[in-house]
């Protein structure tokens, strides 16, 4: 019978659809997983909710507990429990070698500030970074520009 | 909360997002088309979200809610039917939207209904870049004759997108005087042009899904 340890390490190897570097785990999108007899309930919150990944994800879930031998039922909860916040921290330092910008903590984030130098390049750690656009291709993302290392990265927003 | 105030909000999310999806590829910069095109993404998911929680009330589902009602039966506000690519309207509209819907949130997250509140609370995080983006907008066009103008004219539109209880709280953040709200049940002849675009899909194949 499945552990609610070998669920918890199957989804850890999901990557997100849109930034493969980070698992499912690592964005700390599961809330909860529960296991009893062959059913697998799995907790799951959105980031944004209009991210077109969560289908993609859903369904990745579905077919890894499955490949597990169990039977899944994930249950999306629309509520604020996800933030920013919520990223492990091995999930920042995968972000930040992929040259995203990982997200600032929520308490040290005045949205008034965005161009302020609490924003750190993820490719020289310069914090003379300049923002050109708070929204970007996805909707987790803003734009910014080093002008430390001349690099445009892309920044997680803080939600 | 009961479906049909749930409705008049994701209606609303619903068609403005669609609205400002109309920028996409066109918008005056490459920065605001992207930007135009990722608040309407945001929108359209919080549409999806309101349409799932009153379509559990109602026993169906948010496609149908969204796409195979009548367009008598849509409850958006007239300040989102308008179809209005022009800059100083489309600022004016994004700015106004956004400071009544902060007033809604803000009651929203106050509901019993933890449902409503949870989703409230989730939206409204979102809203906040939307709110600093319509802001930016606004103080950079407010010296702007044209963008008064727009403001002015959408003022009454605006007023009827909250509950009348709501409106002063509006009046005081825009700074103009409570007038004659345009209210939810004046059907706009573009929605329904926009209704035979958006349902297009549905009413050709019903039930499809994509």
């Amino acid at each position: 019978m499945v552990t609610a340890a070998q669920v918890w390490d199957a989804l850890a190897e999901i990557p997100d659809p849109e930034i493969p570097v980070v698992s499912l785990v690592d964005l700390g999108v599961i809330r909860d997983v529960e296991v009893e007899d062959e059913n697998v309930r799995i907790e799951f919150t959105p980031t944004f909710l209009g991210c077109p990944a969560l289908e993609v994800m859903r369904d990745a879930m579905e077919a890894s507990v499955r490949a597990l031998g169990a039977l899944p039922h994930v249950q999306v909860v629309l509520d604020d429990s996800w933030s920013t916040d919520k990223i492990t921290a091995a999930g920042r330092d995968k972000l930040r070698e992929a040259g995203f910008a990982p997200p600032t903590p929520r308490a040290a984030t005045n949205l008034l500030q965005l161009n302020g130098a609490i924003f750190r390049c993820p490719y020289c750690g310069s914090t003379d970074t300049r923002l050109e656009n708070l929204f970007g291709p996805t909707p987790c993302r803003s734009l910014r520009y080093c002008t430390s290392c001349r690099q445009p990265f892309e920044q997680f927003k803080t939600i | 909360m009961s479906a049909p105030a749930l409705l008049e909000l994701a209606d609303d999310e619903l068609i403005l997002g669609w609205r400002d999806s109309e920028w996409t590829g066109i918008a005056p910069s490459l920065e605001e088309d992207v930007a135009f095109s990722s608040i309407a993404q945001n929108e359209i998911g919080h549409a999806r979200a309101l349409y799932e929680l009153a379509a559990r009330e109602l026993g169906t589902t948010a496609d149908e809610l969204a796409f195979d009602r009548d367009p008598s039966e849509y409850r958006s506000a007239p300040l989102v039917e308008q179809r209005r690519l022009e800059w100083a309207h489309t600022i004016a509209r994004h700015y106004l939207y956004e400071t009544a819907d902060e007033i809604r949130l803000a009651a929203l997250k106050q509901a019993d209904d933890a449902d409503v509140a949870g989703l409230a609370a989730k939206m409204d995080r979102e809203e906040q870049y939307h709110r600093l983006h319509a802001r930016m907008w606004n103080e950079r066009l407010r010296d702007e004759p044209r963008y008064q103008e727009a403001l002015r004219e959408l003022w009454p539109l605006a007023l009827g997108v909250l509950a009348p209880e709501q409106r002063a709280e509006l009046a005081g953040r825009v700074g103009f005087e409570p007038v004659d709200a345009v209210e939810r049940d004046r059907q706009s002849e573009e929605l329904r042009e926009l209704w035979e675009e958006m349902t297009m899909v549905r009413r050709s194949v019903p039930g499809a899904t994509w």
